[in-house]
């Protein structure tokens, strides 16, 4: 219950932070924390335009996306504090549940006919596949490594002793950072800014929403990075008592829209193809943790 | 002799032009390419006399500084061979005349529509694996209309199809009916409206030079100023519009900043950013005085330096460097054949510079040009061409405010165009080489206008560059072209 309700807070400025810290970098002012909270609040008093060549996958798709992330949201818990579903293996739940969003959407994305949103279905499909690997081996060494295998006890029991448990802590917070800008379509591998519906990856995917639709699918981001958030927060609160470990999910959330900002303020996007490169590239990092795991368990032979 | 050669901005009697048989027209202007990367065409146009159509070839040879004029009278819709057929260069110019004049061709290799844009006839591919993406005419962004059809193998291009001609305005009709001097120029300053000072001093260098206005040497200051002033901001903008395309914020941030104090300088100078009413044929209605070389001056000391700082940013940033090289290629060979001119033809080692070739205004005297010449016809190329002829512009503008010449007050010159002339005049805006045409009848009226932008030749570039890149390379490799829609569909 914590974690859901410090989760939908951040969700309401998290993509601000993030607009924010793009805007100084560039010499900017920006607009405030709350302005892309107050666009979306603006495209849900409106309603949605629906091509005639769409089904009722299309009006749907954005519905269950947005219920896909909340009931991810539901299993990540706080602290010691749980999530509102907790069992053992809630882990695989929570990476198909959001798969399951994803594919409504990209079945959705496909439903228009349009051949823009064909080309962006079929690449988010790709990374979407290529970053799997690298979540479940990250989360298949961190079971192996407490021995429990539900977010709660994972998190809970994950305490860093030696050296190399810390650099374990590292190349987490790492790949799950990753896997939140590849999972969200940020930089480097999608340009959220860019209006040329040929580079787009999850933007062309949302060209014929509008509307409600359009804000739902908005929101659902912000709360899929705010997850992420934290998840990656989890790493550092271990068992430490509510009044230290909320104003330290909110630094880490922070702390995480500012690198996402400065990200994509001071590089350029990947050309497409080297993408699934540059995916693989966190499998690598995942193997690396699982090696290190049975490095510390002794078991490596 | 099969020619008559003549320099830029010299007009000639219509009757001194030698009028050749078709045959030996199309064989000596084709002679006279071949082979030869210091030649090519700058205009070919037809002009319908009372009884045919009066074909006027210009070969522009860049080694004798001459324009090469050529002329032959066929029937009105006749069919004949295509020069094409043996040389490229003359694909689009044959397929405006086909449009135009109604001529048949036996030969042509693809005559399809010039800028209609009725009953199109793409290329189709007959395949299950390819598909086929079509964008445009409406864009997203602040792109003008022209449709592009993709043939896609998954995320790779095999063919790109570039059908024009939304913005057609019949520029050129216009030029014919509307008779007083001040509508003609403000025609020639909305031509293509990023070339405002490449086309109103290609209008007004031939307008002066057929009725025989002696050139003062405050206007072809002004006007070189202008057109330096103009590269330089539109390059700049260019390296924004590049570095926003490949998602390098930083770049586009600034490099888009950097580009207004220019344009704002136009606004001090003669009261437009665009440099609209700057540019008037035998007169200046706003005088570039020594006040206004200081303040340029300021302008450019300011400019500078952040834009140095930021170009060595953006060519160590390995992000972007790994977006740039080698997308969008187009080999020498390409260019040769396809006959690009300005940066389309620079950036793969092609010499094609009017300020070198065939000099205008100040240039050949005061500023004696050097074109900047990369060899890889990629998307780097061509970035580091408008980085580099920036850093150009920016010494010549310094050179030639050092030393402000006196303007005199405007006054009213009436211009009399000569009878049964024909001028053409080159000039080279920021894009590349801009040539206009004009033929007067008996009585020194304007029978025929004829306007052509860098853009005529260089769409095909484009079409040819993007081959076997990626579908999401294609917004960056249009971008570092920059073609102008409204300057091809006049």
């Amino acid at each position: 219950m914590v974690s859901l309700i410090l989760i939908l807070l951040t969700s309401l400025f998290f993509m601000g932070v993030v607009i924010r810290t793009k805007s100084i970098a560039s010499g900017r002012k920006g607009p405030g924390l709350f302005q892309p909270m107050k666009d979306i609040l603006r495209l849900w008093k409106k309603g949605s335009v629906y091509s005639r060549t769409t089904t009722f996958i299309f009006r749907i798709a954005p519905t269950i996306y947005f219920s896909s992330v909340l009931m991810a949201i539901f299993m990540v818990p706080h602290g010691n504090n749980p999530g509102l579903i907790s069992f053992s293996g809630d882990f695989v739940m929570f990476a198909y549940i959001l798969a399951t969003g994803k594919f409504l959407s990209i079945i959705s994305a496909l439903d228009t006919g349009s051949s823009f949103e064909g080309m962006g279905a079929s690449r988010e499909a790709l990374f979407s596949m290529l970053v799997e690997p690298a979540f479940f081996v990250l989360l298949g060494s961190l079971a192996l490594f407490t021995g429990h295998t539900s977010f709660i006890s994972i998190f809970t029991t994950l305490h860093y002793e030696s050296n190399i448990s810390y650099m374990l802590g590292a190349l987490a917070t790492f790949v799950f950072f990753l896997i939140a800008m590849i999972e969200n379509s940020r930089m480097p591998v999608d340009d959220p800014k860019t209006h040329l519906e040929l580079t787009m990856v999850h933007e062309v995917m949302i060209l014929d929403n509008s509307g409600f639709d359009l804000g739902t699918i908005l929101y659902t981001t912000n709360l899929k990075f705010a997850m992420y958030g934290a998840i990656i927060s989890n790493f550092f609160i271990g068992a430490l008592p509510l009044e230290i470990s909320i104003p330290l999910f909110f630094v880490v959330q922070i702390g995480f829209g500012i690198a996402v900002g400065i990200i994509e303020s001071f590089m350029a996007r990947f050309r497409m193809a080297h993408n699934p490169q540059f995916i693989l590239i966190l499998t690598s990092v995942s193997m690396l943790i699982f090696f290190g795991v049975l490095m510390v368990l002794g078991r490596f032979v | 002799m099969n020619y008559i050669s003549i320099y830029n901005n010299r007009p000639v009697g219509l009757k001194e032009i030698p009028e050749l048989g078709y045959d030996e027209f199309m064989n000596s202007n084709v002679d006279m390419l071949n082979g030869r990367a210091d030649r090519h065409c700058v205009n070919y146009f037809g002009y319908e006399t009372g009884a045919g159509v009066r074909l006027f070839c210009c070969i522009a040879d860049d080694t004798t500084h001459q324009i090469n004029i050529s002329s032959s009278v066929v029937g009105k819709k006749s069919t004949l061979h295509s020069f094409t057929a043996l040389n490229h260069n003359f694909e689009n110019f044959e397929r405006e005349i086909h449009e135009n004049l109604g001529i048949k061709y036996l030969d042509h290799p693809w005559l399809k529509p010039f800028r209609k844009i009725e009953d199109y006839p793409f290329c189709k591919a007959e395949s299950e694996e390819l598909h086929e993406v079509g964008v445009g005419p409406i864009h997203a962004g602040i792109i003008e209309p022209g449709h592009f059809r993709f043939i896609c193998n998954g995320e790779q291009i095999m063919h790109l199809e570039i059908q024009l001609g939304f913005q057609h305005r019949g520029i050129e009709q216009l030029f014919l009916q509307k008779n007083s001097l001040i509508e003609r120029t403000t025609l020639a300053e909305n031509i293509a409206g990023d070339t405002v000072v490449g086309h109103t001093a290609a209008f007004v260098n031939l307008w002066e030079s057929l009725c025989g206005f002696a050139p003062v040497h405050s206007l072809d200051y002004s006007r070189t100023l202008a057109m330096e002033l103009e590269r330089v901001a539109v390059h700049t903008g260019d390296l924004a519009a590049i570095c926003g395309d490949i998602a390098y914020q930083l770049g586009n941030s600034v490099y888009g900043r950097l580009r207004t104090p220019i344009i704002n300088f136009f606004q001090e100078w003669g009261g437009n950013r665009l440099s609209k009413g700057l540019i008037r044929a035998g007169k200046i209605n706003y005088p570039f005085t020594p006040e206004l070389a200081q303040r340029l001056a300021i302008v450019l000391d300011t400019f500078e330096p952040d834009f140095d700082e930021i170009s060595s940013k953006l060519f160590k940033l390995p992000s972007a460097l790994s977006r740039m090289e080698k997308t969008g290629v187009v080999s020498y060979d390409e260019v040769l054949e396809i006959g690009t001119v300005g940066m389309a033809a620079r950036m793969s080692g092609l010499m094609r510079d009017i300020r070198t070739s065939h000099p205008f205004n100040l240039y050949g005297s005061s500023i004696i040009h050097e074109p900047v010449i990369k060899r890889h016809g990629d998307v780097y190329s061509r970035t580091q061409i408008r980085k580099e002829e920036v850093r150009q512009s920016l010494g010549y503008i310094r050179k030639i405010i050092e030393n402000v010449p006196e303007f005199r007050k405007p006054e009213e010159v009436q211009f009399t165009p000569a009878a049964n002339m024909f001028a053409i005049s080159l000039t080279e805006g920021w894009r590349g080489e801009i040539c206009h045409c004009a033929i007067t009848d008996n009585s020194g009226n304007l029978a025929l206008y004829k306007i052509k932008d860098p853009s005529h030749h260089n769409w095909m570039a484009l079409a040819m560059s993007v081959r076997n890149n990626e579908i999401s390379d294609f917004p960056v490799c249009n971008k570092s072209f920059n073609l102008s829609y409204s300057g091809h569909d006049l």
